[in-house]
Formats: structure tokens, sequence, C-alpha cells
């Protein structure tokens, strides 16, 4: 059995969601790893959940990436222990340095909440292996931020590098301005570190991942890590 | 005791989705000739010490703490 450790900055929001699916969906060990703690040994992997660390305040995830916890989950990522990043956590991991890019407003600077679709463009992390490339999920949004940004030639690499891990869709997996909901530049919803074990995303797997949430999809990010680990 | 005012602003080169929508609000209600809206952010500290050493100090958290390199850009104004 896998144990999944969920960090919880102050002003964290989707920490026992994420748990909760750990635990009581898939079946594993879950443990909650307040942001002071340095300690993250027995973990398999590390979520950084949803929210609103430290209020956003100065920038989103900006204050949180000083947080003592950080070091220990940079060196996590290092040694290659899987590390997933979402919405806030996403943001956390990029000012951190762990995955590329920055987050402006959203394009029509409203706060988003709503279901979107994403297509799965790589299964080569551990958070998508055993999916299908071409895959549709759907998954809700809830950020105010989260207008995916690079310089052009930073964002030619990434994509050159395989790691755009996610991409705003259809629900028929095509391309369409409208179905961009916040602007991100090539529709980019989640990428992955240069190593494809850190792995951010806007959309909340573990905000869907029951059917009686409306969609189960998220539950397959989850089973993902799962199925990675055990393959070790 | 040196204070500093430190401007952090959007790189020319982002778009400013804030800004632009200023900008549309400004030219309904009649300004016209407002033909771009840029926000940021502004920064006043209190530094203990020389003026120099609030210099270098300065520079060191507008770059590692109050601007993100990746979109944004940033200025520093120090006096004693």
């Amino acid at each position: 059995m896998m144990t999944i450790g969920v960090v919880v900055f102050p002003g964290s929001n989707s920490d026992h969601d994420a748990y909760h699916v750990a635990k009581h969906v898939c079946g594993q060990n879950a443990r909650f790893v307040w942001h002071k703690d340095e300690d993250v040994s027995g973990l398999d992997a590390l979520i950084l959940p949803g929210g609103f660390a430290y209020g956003d305040y100065l920038r989103t995830g900006a204050i949180a990436r000083f947080s003592p916890v950080m070091k220990s989950v940079a060196e996590f990522a290092r040694r290659g222990g899987p590390v997933l990043g979402i919405c806030n956590g996403f943001q956390v991991l990029q000012e951190a340095g762990l995955l590329p890019g920055a987050m402006l407003r959203n394009r029509g600077v409203k706060f988003l909440s709503q279901p979107v679709h994403v297509r799965v463009e790589r299964v080569d992390t551990p958070f998508t292996c055993g999916l299908t490339a071409g895959d549709v999920l759907t998954m809700p949004i809830a950020h105010g931020e989260g207008n995916f940004y690079l310089p052009d030639a930073e964002l030619d690499r990434l994509e050159a590098e395989g790691r755009v891990v996610f991409r705003y869709t259809q629900r028929d997996g095509r391309l369409a301005e409208a179905a961009n909901p916040n602007g991100s530049a090539r529709a980019i919803a989640g990428v992955c570190n240069e190593g494809r074990n850190v792995v951010g995303l806007m959309p909340h797997p573990e905000r869907a991942a029951e059917p009686e949430l409306g969609s189960a999809d998220g539950r397959k990010l989850f089973e993902a890590v799962i199925r990675a680990l055990v393959s070790v | 005791m040196p204070k500093a005012r430190v401007y952090v602003t959007l790189k020319k080169s982002v778009f400013d989705p804030q800004g632009k929508t200023i900008q549309d609000a400004l030219r309904s209600m009649g300004y016209s000739d407002v033909e771009d809206v840029r926000q940021g952010k502004y920064f006043e500290l209190a530094l203990a010490g020389s003026l120099d050493a609030a210099r270098a100090r300065i520079e060191e958290i507008a770059r590692r703490v109050l601007s993100n390199p990746v979109i944004e850009s940033f200025r520093v104004e120090v006096e004693p």
C-alpha cells in the first residue's frame, strides 16, 4: 500500500478532498504534511493541493514557496519522487521553480468555477501513465489566475520536450478558442518538469473522483500514480 | 532609516487582463484618448542600516520575492 502525503499550507482548501480520494476512494494510506514540517520520509508521493495559500497575498503561491516544507518537496522531487500540484499547488510549484511558467489573471479577469475538458497529451508521467494520449477528462476548475504564460521561445521548447501534459479542449478533444477558459498560452492546462516526475495542472482531479460528483475522471490521476509506484 | 520604493510591473511583452479591463472601462466612460493601461504593484519598505546596505538588500528582496521574473520586472528607488 502506498502512502500519499498531502501538504497543508495556511489557506489550502482542497487538502481534505485530496486526502479523501487517496485514502477512501483509492484505498491507500494518506498523511497530511503541515507546511512547517520538513519530514516527508515514508511518503511515496506528494500532493500540493488547491486553495489560497497565505491568502495568495503578493502573488499566488509567492509566499508559500518559502515555507519550510518546500525544501523537502524540492529534495523529494530531485530524487524522482512523484509530486502533483493542483491549482494553487501548481502555482506554488511554479513560484518554487519546480515547474515552468507563471499564471496571469484569467483572460476575462473573472474567477472561474466550472467544469472543463482537458485532453491528455502525455502518458509518460506518473500521474498519466496507463491513460491513453488523446483521452479527454472532465474536471472542474476554480481559479482567478490560471492563464498560463511563458514567452513563445520557451513554449516552443516546452512543446519540443513533450512537457505539455494537459490541454483545454472541447468534449470531443478538439482545440477551440471557446474551450480555453482562461486564455492560457497554447491552451495549456498542465505541464511537467524535465524529469517528468513533477506535474501541475489547474483543474481539480480530487473534486471529480466519484460519480456522485458528476465525473470520476479525476480518479484516474490518483490511480495512475499508484500504478506508477507499484511498477517501480 | 533608509526608505525604498519598489515598482513591480508586468513585462511589456505580457498581456495585462486587468489593465485592459480598466482601459475598456475608461473608454466607455468617455476617456477615449486612453490608449493603454498597465496595472502594477507598489511597495514602500523601511530598512535598518546604511543606505548602501539597504540598496543591495532591496534589490535582492525585489528580485527574489516581490516580483516573478517570468512575467514581471521591477524598479527600485532608495533614499536616506
